[in-house]
């Protein structure tokens, strides 16, 4: 059992390497910065896939123009810019805060809000209703 | 009014319910493979690429100066772009606009071999064999075709087979308008 589990965890590693066709970075910042972007964008072939995880050539395509960039020391945020100011904002994974995003962001703290209000009026409600009872 | 009163605590959270419900039926007929571009309103960005059938000659953005042009992006690769084919071959033998091509991640060979099999509809064709250009232009799939106007400037994007139907109630209005403009 173990030898087959090994021989699958095995056969699987080198399919998570083979995804990546970029040539590794000397510099391990540099390896990281990398890494770290291909996640943040989506490859909008297959939408749900980061450009990471995909195998699509479109994914190939931006991980080698993100490659390039990191090399030539473009920073994090010209690198992002670059990918909106061709494919939206929905290229990124984590919207980011604006006008047309506000209620997306601040929904869930208004519904938390919203929730803790009427927990509170039941329970005053409730204390109400004992305090009447005898 | 007792009565009434009693289904009071149903009447927020039905009206949630049909909220969502009104969400979702929307979303239904929404496609999320169609990402509006951000690039519509915004000067064609810069190119400098071989054409297709004469790889000594390059053309850049300034071929879009002057009049207005559909720019089809396809590749010999790609099933959907064999099943626009002939519905471009049509609309280039109607001679409303000039149609260019921008060729990418292809084999130049049999690039040639479907135009020359196919027909050909495009005024040239630029070849991106790298297909940075096409990410210049925000391109996720093809075939993807952009209207530019005059000024060189992208006005429209279709995303997927053009059809006779986007071209008589999408592609000539806009073009009519676009030509009409200064």
């Amino acid at each position: 059992m173990r030898v087959v589990l090994t021989a699958l965890m095995l056969l699987y590693a080198g399919l998570a390497l083979a995804i990546d066709s970029e040539p590794p970075f000397a510099d391990p910042g540099l390896q990281a910065r990398y890494e770290q972007l291909t996640h943040e964008f989506r490859c909008l072939v297959c939408q749900d896939e980061t450009v990471a995880d995909s195998n699509a050539e479109l994914a190939a395509d931006f991980r080698r123009q993100i490659h390039g960039m990191v090399e030539a020391g473009r920073s994090d945020a010209e690198i992002r810019q670059y990918m909106v100011n061709r494919y939206g904002n929905f290229v990124l994974y984590k919207p980011p805060m604006q006008r047309s995003t506000a209620l997306l962001w601040a929904g869930p703290f208004i519904l938390l809000l919203l929730a803790l209000v009427i927990v509170a009026r039941v329970v005053r409600r409730r204390a109400r209703a004992q305090e009447g009872a005898p | 009014m007792k009565k009434l009163a009693q289904y009071t605590p149903f009447i927020l959270p039905g009206l949630v319910l049909l909220f969502l419900i009104g969400l979702f039926a929307r979303g239904l007929f929404l496609d999320p493979s169609k990402v509006e571009s951000p690039l519509i309103g915004k000067p064609s960005p810069a190119f400098s690429l071989p054409e297709l059938k004469q790889p000594d000659k390059r053309l850049d953005q300034s071929l879009f100066q002057g009049h207005v042009t559909l720019l089809n992006v396809w590749g010999a690769w790609c099933v959907a772009c064999h099943e626009e084919h002939p519905v471009l071959v049509e609309l280039a033998a109607r001679k409303l606009l000039p149609i260019y091509g921008l060729d990418y991640h292809d084999d130049p060979q049999a690039a040639l071999t479907m135009l020359e099999k196919d027909g050909d509809p495009y005024t040239a064709v630029l070849f991106d064999a790298s297909g940075d250009v096409a990410i210049d232009w925000g391109v996720y799939g093809a075939p993807e075709s952009f209207l530019v106007d005059k000024h060189g400037v992208i006005r429209d994007k279709y995303i997927g087979p053009i059809t006779p139907e986007i071209i008589e109630t999408r592609l000539i209005p806009m073009l009519q308008q676009l030509q009409a403009e200064p």
